[in-house]
């Protein structure tokens, strides 16, 4: 299981990739484990303003339908337009090929707000316990 | 079992059911032997007027069609007529078969790319493809609706939109009989209309000018939602070529007898940009580990049993049964059966439409062109032309279409499928010449 340390990470399992203030983020491969076999991504428009927590996403595998949250707060910039095709990218490279989408954050600090590598990956050990 | 629960008693359980109800006294009839009880039924079911035992000129929605035998006699396998739910693919291959096959049917007959394996009726299969559309063009909170689609199914989804707080604007009937595409246009909102829905043949039987009312909704953005009559795609041209987004309808005339109006077939088929937001069953075909077909429930994480309130629709069943009857009864048809069946009721119409309009004092409401249904405006008051023509010839008249446009109270919508003989609508029309309200 995977929880690269240049990221941070947030209670439901989304990572954030910071640059300035362009956040991309993803899911993490302890979610895409849950999931199991994804089958089908739905991405939010572009230019959709939405607020850490708010859900804007959904990810569809075999056995469930998820909802996605966004991490932090500000506007959808770009998607990832090879899920349509490849939804199974997530599952196979979660935290590159697989990211989801990217924020321009309102507040670029909210991302230090976040879970580092270390803290996500107890969150995940207590809530598998 | 009581003490690990903390109760006393049996009785304490039902401490929340009033007294008076407790126990209450059943005040059922004892028991009758069978050849009783068979002869008291059928003379109850002798008090029913049917198109079995006499000629019926109503339409509106529900249709008397000539049924092939092997419907029935396929359709009353205990395999498929017991059967609960069967849809588990270890135990039920047979059935999802049978769905999966029912469902490119409705492909094949409509044009359109994917159909679910039915829903309950044309009426909540227009509610569901207006979520549908709602969900698809997300944000949008408007519908638009014409006053020529049945008046039941409008009911039907302003019960259904009320909940969601959706606002249902609607285009008025034409002195022609068919939708104003004008008024259409102006109601349909750029930015704010989900779905523009559109029945043809219409209510009254007149076919609408659907590649146009598409061009309008799509013009604004909006989804178009056709509601159509399945017999009637053997020869008209069907959603799939003019545009629909949706094409949804009422199966009953495939292969589905009246029976006093139910259990009846939803029809519900899309294009594949809406297929996310399909609503019900989905029947896919897929290989095992072996490489052998299979058939299995497919996209269920739609459904509201995974997705819970995210889900598009609550609805988690099918009429089956039914939906099995219109796959036996169109492969029975066959594609040139379909053709020849919608040609026979055109020409059947048109001519008993030529037979009354020459009658004195009827005149055809609308010149649109029509299906299998047409409106005339009668010399006397419809329900008294109706209830003469029972008295008199022993027939079922036509719809009195007052009941819904208050505008057209003094007109009858008359049917004419191809269960009927150039004999019979011969005689309609001297039965209608002759009735005393009608004589001059």
């Amino acid at each position: 299981m995977e929880f690269p340390e240049e990221l941070r990470y947030s209670t439901s399992h989304e990572w954030v990739r910071t640059s300035g203030a362009k956040a991309v983020c993803g899911i993490t491969d302890y979610a895409q484990h849950e999931l199991s076999d994804i089958v089908y991504v739905e991405l939010p428009d572009v230019g959709r303003e939405v607020e850490a927590g708010e859900a804007c996403a959904v990810i569809e595998s075999v056995k469930i339908a998820s909802d996605i949250y966004a991490p932090v707060s500000g506007k959808v910039t770009k998607i990832n337009m090879q899920l349509d095709a490849a939804p199974e990218t997530v599952n196979a490279d979660p935290y590159r090929a697989g990211w989801l989408f990217e924020i321009e954050m309102t507040d670029p600090a909210e991302a230090d707000g976040l879970m580092n590598a270390e803290e996500y990956k107890a969150h995940t050990e207590v809530e598998t316990h | 079992m009581l003490d690990a629960i903390g109760v006393k008693s049996f009785d304490e359980l039902l401490g929340a059911i009033p007294d008076g109800l407790k126990r209450a006294e059943l005040r059922v009839p004892p028991g009758l032997p069978e050849q009783a009880l068979r002869e008291y039924l059928l003379a109850l079911s002798r008090r029913n007027a049917d198109v079995m035992t006499q000629q019926s000129f109503l339409g509106g929605g529900a249709y008397d069609h000539f049924i092939p035998t092997v419907v029935n006699a396929l359709a009353s396998l205990p395999e498929f007529v017991t059967a609960y739910t069967p849809y588990q693919a270890e135990a039920s291959q047979g059935n999802l078969q049978a769905m999966f096959e029912y469902q490119t049917a409705m492909c094949e007959l409509t044009g359109m790319d994917i159909s679910n394996s039915s829903l309950y009726d044309g009426a909540s299969a227009v509610a569901e493809a207006a979520i549908a559309a709602l969900n698809v063009t997300r944000g949008r909170r408007k519908l638009v609706v014409s006053e020529a689609v049945h008046p039941d199914y409008r009911t039907v989804l302003g019960t259904y939109m009320r909940g969601l707080g959706i606002e249902i604007a609607h285009a008025p009937v034409t002195g022609n009989g068919l939708t104003n595409l004008a008024a259409l246009d102006d109601a349909t909102a750029a930015d704010a209309t989900a779905a523009v829905i559109v029945q043809s043949p219409n209510f009254f039987g007149c076919i609408e000018p659907m590649a146009d009312a598409a061009a309008v909704a799509h013009r604004k953005g909006a989804l178009f939602v056709a509601v159509v009559n399945p017999i009637s795609l053997g020869v008209l041209a069907p959603p799939g070529e003019y545009g629909a987004d949706i094409a949804v309808g009422e199966g009953q005339p495939l292969g589905i007898p009246l029976a006093y109006g139910g259990p009846y077939l939803g029809l519900f088929t899309c294009t594949e940009h809406v297929m996310r937001k399909v609503p019900g069953r989905l029947v896919g075909m897929t290989s095992d580990r072996k490489g052998r077909r299979g058939f299995v429930l497919t996209l269920q994480a739609r459904e509201q049993h995974i997705r819970r309130d995210k889900a598009t629709s609550n609805i988690c069943t099918n009429e089956a049964l039914m939906a099995l009857r219109a796959l036996i009864h169109l492969c029975a048809l066959g594609r040139d059966g379909i053709r020849e069946v919608g040609e026979l009721n055109l020409r059947y119409s048109h001519y008993a439409a030529e037979r009354v309009a020459a009658l004195p004092g009827f005149e055809r409401r609308f010149d649109a062109p029509f299906f299998n249904e047409f409106v005339v405006r009668c010399p006397a008051g419809p329900a008294e032309v109706n209830r003469q023509l029972r008295q008199e010839a022993g027939i079922i008249g036509g719809l009195d279409l007052g009941r819904w446009y208050p505008e057209l109270d003094d007109c009858l919508m008359l049917c004419v499928t191809e269960t009927k003989t150039k004999d019979n609508i011969d005689a309609l029309a001297a039965a209608l010449e002759g009735l005393p309200c009608t004589v001059h």
